[in-house]
């Protein structure tokens, strides 16, 4: 019996511990190397080709390929939509992010889908819009030919559909922040006397700044990256209403692979540092969500 | 902003009469379009389901080495510019690309193919269906899975009627997030299709097509179809989260 029962147990602790284990040492193996295939296959390979690519012929063809007058044009015009339209839409969803955090509303719900529709659309569907909108035939046409003012195929059209596409990311991150974070606080400076203003200054926008920049990250990588909407809207005349994805597009197409990766690299890196101060919020804040 | 721009599409499409409208709703190369897009939108994102799960829970449940800086560029193709995503894939999996050279003797061509539109919506909705799955597969408990374990199941089984159930609603919200990102998409598959109608000509291309040949009723036709779509997934995918939730309130 003494004998026995140890024998017993040591052999049922032994399946036990032995089972899981003999799978655990091939099954995480498996899956880890089918997932790290999988995103080499669509991700890794694709991203390290647009390095490759451009260095191909070795740092001097890409540097001359940077100093074309069309791609600093391009360059310079991406730069100027994601300064003007960061800033608009900074302001735009610090409101609605404030007016839908600290009221309750019929039809909140509703709104909240409404910031997001600029996501689900496509973005030919949002250049379309504008087109329709602001072309010779649309709602404004006549009104603007009237003015002398060209939005659609000129730069504002670029303006407008870059700020569309990229409007909701502020409001949606700072959203959840302001939510968290409550109304205790701003109360209480405003019991101790303090101005609508200074409330902002120096007690709401402090604790949502980390939100908020991550909102401002994502929004710059759209702003500068866009191209459905915006290639839509600005006619994609070279040297005039080319911004830089619009460039990549148009010099592949022209069988400038070399400038078309010359571009593209700088557009990737801006990606990188994209994911990388991205990182660096979410370890600061663990926000972790879609978009 | 939001308004008078989907307003003015509504009112550009009612100056046609219905049955116009239908008839360029439902006109042969629009069909195909959506054929196009559709079947290869629904087959990426389904595939992406099944992938985007396992990369999921592959950074959720294991240890390995470069794993923060795996999950770190899941995010890639939402930093991407789209135009980047498509020249890049294009020269990939082109005939002489790194990855396309290694198909082409297979007889797969997949660059300027439907397959190469397949490949830029996968990569582009990736990320949708990882960022949905990871969040819920980290809050929940390991104990149910232990349970199931001591009770004698075996690891397909608590994978099948433990694992799976609870997760299939985020999965599907997933998938249709990625679906409708994947419907719209037009700066990567724009560039690595030939765009051949009938072929693989994909919706929104068509729309751009129809602006460029100044048809804009035709345009706007096409646009409310798609507008009407993603208008149906963001119902589709509230509805999801939803049943999603329906383990929380207990």
């Amino acid at each position: 019996m003494t004998v026995d029962k140890p024998s017993f147990h040591s052999s049922a602790s032994d399946t036990h511990t032995a089972k899981p284990k003999e799978q655990k040492s091939w099954v995480p193996i498996v899956l880890i190397g089918i997932a790290i295939a999988y995103l080499a296959l669509v991700q890794y390979i694709p991203a390290i080709n647009v390095f490759t690519q451009a260095f191909s012929k070795g740092v001097g063809p890409f540097l001359s390929n940077l100093s074309q007058p069309a791609f600093l044009h391009a360059a310079w015009l991406t730069l100027l939509l994601a300064l003007i339209s960061l800033p608009v839409n900074t302001v735009f969803g610090l409101c609605a992010a404030w007016a839908i955090a600290r009221h309750k509303f019929p039809g909140r719900a509703i709104v909240l889908s409404i910031i997001d529709l600029p996501f689900s659309i496509s973005p030919v569907v949002a250049g379309l819009m504008i087109v329709l909108l602001y072309g010779r035939n649309g709602w404004f046409g006549p009104w603007l030919q009237a003015l002398d003012i060209k939005i659609v195929f000129a730069f504002p059209g670029m303006l407008l559909a870059t700020a569309f596409v990229s409007m909701p990311f502020v409001a949606r991150e700072v959203i959840p922040v302001l939510e968290e974070f409550g109304k205790d606080q701003e109360e209480a400076a405003r019991t101790l006397g303090a101005e609508d203003w200074q409330i902002f200054w120096r007690v709401t926008l402090p604790s949502i700044r980390w939100g908020l920049l991550y909102g401002l990250i994502l929004t710059n990588a759209r702003a500068m990256g866009e191209f459905g909407a915006v290639s839509v809207v600005s006619g994609n005349i070279g040297g005039q209403t080319q911004s830089l994805p619009l460039f990549v597009e148009d010099a592949y197409k022209q069988y400038e692979t070399e400038a078309a990766f010359s571009a593209a690299v700088l557009l990737a890196l801006l990606a990188v540092v994209t994911l990388v101060l991205k990182e660096i919020l979410e370890r600061k804040t663990r926000i972790k969500d879609v978009e | 902003m939001l308004f008078v721009p989907i307003a003015a599409m509504f009112l550009k499409a009612s100056t046609e009469t219905p049955a116009r409208f239908w008839a360029i709703a439902t006109s042969d190369v629009a069909l195909a379009t959506y054929n196009v897009t559709f079947v290869t939108a629904i087959f990426a994102a389904l595939l992406n389901g099944v992938f985007g799960t396992l990369i999921a829970w592959v950074l959720v449940r294991y240890d390995f080495p470069l794993k923060r800086l795996i999950d770190a560029t899941v995010d890639l193709p939402f930093a991407l510019p789209t135009s980047v995503a498509g020249l890049t894939l294009a020269t990939v999996y082109s005939d002489n690309g790194w990855i396309g050279s290694l198909l082409a003797p297979l007889g797969i061509k997949v660059s300027f193919t439907r397959t190469g539109v397949a490949v830029a919506m996968i990569f582009i909705s990736l990320p949708f269906i990882v960022r949905t799955v990871q969040p819920v597969l980290q809050e929940m408990e390991r104990e149910i899975e232990e349970a199931s374990w001591c009770l004698g199941a075996s690891q397909w089984q608590t994978f099948w009627k433990v694992i799976l159930p609870p997760l299939f609603p985020t999965i599907l919200t997933g998938v249709a997030l990625g679906f409708s990102r994947a419907v719209g998409e037009y700066g990567s598959t724009v560039i690595i299709s030939s765009n051949t109608p009938y072929q693989d000509l994909i919706a929104p291309v068509l729309i751009f097509q129809r602006l460029e040949q100044y048809d804009y009723s035709g345009a706007t036709v096409i646009g409310i179809v798609l507008l009407l779509i993603s208008l149906v997934m963001l119902l589709a995918i509230n509805f999801l989260q939803a049943w999603a939730r329906r383990y929380d309130s207990r």
